[in-house]
């Protein structure tokens, strides 16, 4: 595996953050070298949010993605307009079609169209999206584990959120299915 | 130990607790608030104490007291902030106190932006405060180097009795990487006798003071500070070399910047332009030393900075005229690019022809 350059970005509150730091923890229990930056700044509620992280197999040198990202997860419209085109060359964009109805326009990279909010809602719990567009970048790039990124969660969230596992679990195995078509 | 998937701020933090600090007092900043906020949930629960006091110069002057009684003191803040702190500091500084400081900085002049911002090397390295006094300040890269450099810090602050720096911008501070927790190398700490700690009628009381009117006395003072700060100009002077046994192109860095200079040095030698990186991890005292280490094909030094250009002062002196100095910087919270940098290095390589 070279460096896995991702973009995650959306609204506040999509989960976007958290499955940036759930996808680089997994990468660190997996003992591959990462990092998470996040954008901050005065946003509002429900203002943008995206993170960057890096999971490789040498140090991380710049934690910062400068349109060489390898692959972006993307969860709203105004995300897509933004980073679409810091995606490199034959990069991976995952798009969660839920919510976003354009198409990307760029043809030189590989574009899987994820309904994450839809099957979230099947799942009975639209919280989950994230992990559904989680899982299907996992499928598409496989950058980590998905059984680290269940580990992840249970370090992360501890006892107290255990019995969400199953449903992480379930979303992440659907987002995966999405891809797979 | 094991890794932990750490915020930067929070493993600044949690390094100082482990370095033995005990008390905090400070002021919230963006962007290092996690720094406090992990102070006040943790410190309680060992005994310690957090102070949020009412300004940062109110902040300061705790610490000051505090340091007077020996105890291993932490405040943090971000720029502004940090200038408001500079008449504690060099207070300190006079009654050669331990402390450490962390500064998150970010962009200025006045109260500027949150963003990564590397444009108080100035007040660090150049005593923001009055008078003859100057202190370490350590630039991590890594949230590792961070934690190892604020362990570290409080060591040299107890050794030499002054106050220390650690200087980071918003990108150590927000992101997250893993980090563990490694005892720093062993010093020798001197036994803190002049701590004012009570003298139960045993001892001459001990006196913290920073004012000498007799300028005889004042002038001694302040040469026994001075062959202090050789002493760690000799001791404490760190930096990292990087590719640079043949570079041509010397880029010079620090701190997140140099993370992105590292990028780039690796590009320029994949199309074989022979670049290398002198990235100071102490930005005082300099490390005039690595410039007499250069190759002798060097062509030219680049210095990389976010800010207009304040490093490159001590760059130019470092290199006491030997090679052309060229700057690029991006400043306000702006970031570097690779491909800017490169464009700038093959710009000066190709007039160097």
């Amino acid at each position: 595996m070279a460096t896995e350059k991702i973009i995650l970005a959306g609204f506040g509150g999509q989960g976007v953050m958290s499955a940036g730091q759930l996808l680089t923890y997994a990468g660190m229990l997996e003992n591959k070298q990462v990092s998470w930056l996040p954008s901050y700044g005065p946003e509002m509620r429900g203002g943008a949010a995206n993170c960057s992280v890096m999971v490789s197999d040498s140090p991380v040198g710049s934690p910062i993605i400068t349109n060489d990202a390898t692959s972006a997860i993307i969860m709203n419209l105004p995300s897509l307009d933004k980073f679409e085109n810091d995606v490199a060359k034959d990069g991976i964009l995952l798009v969660n079609s839920s919510l976003i109805e354009r198409k990307v326009e760029r043809e030189d990279v590989t574009v899987h169209y994820v309904p994450a909010n839809e099957i979230a809602n099947d799942l009975g719990n639209s919280r989950v999206a994230n992990m559904v567009m989680l899982g299907a970048f996992l499928e598409a790039t496989k950058a980590v584990e998905t059984d680290s990124v269940l580990e992840a969660f249970k370090k992360v969230y501890g006892p107290r959120k255990e019995h969400l596992v199953p449903l992480n679990k379930e979303a992440l195995e659907r987002g995966a299915a999405a891809v797979r078509g | 130990m094991a890794k932990v998937l750490m915020k930067g701020n929070e493993a600044l933090a949690a390094a100082a607790i482990q370095a033995g600090c005990k008390y905090f007092f400070g002021y919230p900043i963006t962007p290092q608030s996690e720094l406090p906020e992990f102070m006040a949930r943790e410190l309680p629960k060992i005994g310690g104490m957090f102070v949020q006091a009412e300004s940062e110069v109110a902040a300061i002057n705790m610490i000051y007291g505090a340091a007077g009684t020996g105890a291993r003191v932490l405040t943090s803040s971000s720029s502004p902030g940090l200038a408001l702190k500079q008449e504690g500091i060099t207070y300190i500084a006079g009654a050669e106190l331990p402390c450490v400081i962390i500064n998150i900085s970010r962009g200025g002049p006045g109260l500027g932006g949150i963003q990564p911002s590397q444009a108080d090397y100035f007040m660090s390295t150049r005593g923001g405060g009055n008078g003859d006094y100057r202190h370490p300040v350590y630039a991590p890269a890594t949230l590792q180097e961070a934690v190892d450099l604020t362990m570290e810090a409080f060591n040299v602050a107890d050794y030499y009795r002054t106050p220390v720096i650690v200087q980071g911008d918003g990108m150590i501070g927000q992101m997250m990487e893993p980090v563990e927790f490694n005892e720093p190398k062993k010093r020798d700490l001197p036994v803190k006798d002049w701590a004012t700690t009570g003298t139960e009628g045993k001892r001459k009381p001990n006196i913290i003071n920073s004012l000498f009117l007799d300028p005889q006395a004042l002038e001694d003072h302040n040469w026994k500070l001075d062959r202090k700060y050789k002493e760690i100009e000799e001791n404490e002077t760190l930096h990292e070399m990087y590719k640079m046994d043949d570079a041509e192109i010397v880029f010079v860095s620090y701190g997140t910047t140099s993370r992105i200079v590292k990028n780039v040095v690796d590009t320029l030698r994949e199309e074989g332009v022979k670049a290398g990186l002198i990235r100071p991890i102490t930005l005082w005292p300099f490390p005039n030393k690595a410039f007499t280490e250069i190759p002798e094909n060097a062509k030219a030094i680049l210095t990389v900075e976010m800010s207009t250009g304040q490093m490159i002062d001590d760059v130019k002196i470092a290199n006491e005229g030997r090679l052309p100095v060229h700057f690029y910087g991006r400043t306000g919270g702006m970031i570097p690019t690779p491909d800017d940098i490169i464009a700038k290095a093959k710009e000066i390589l190709g007039g160097a022809k």
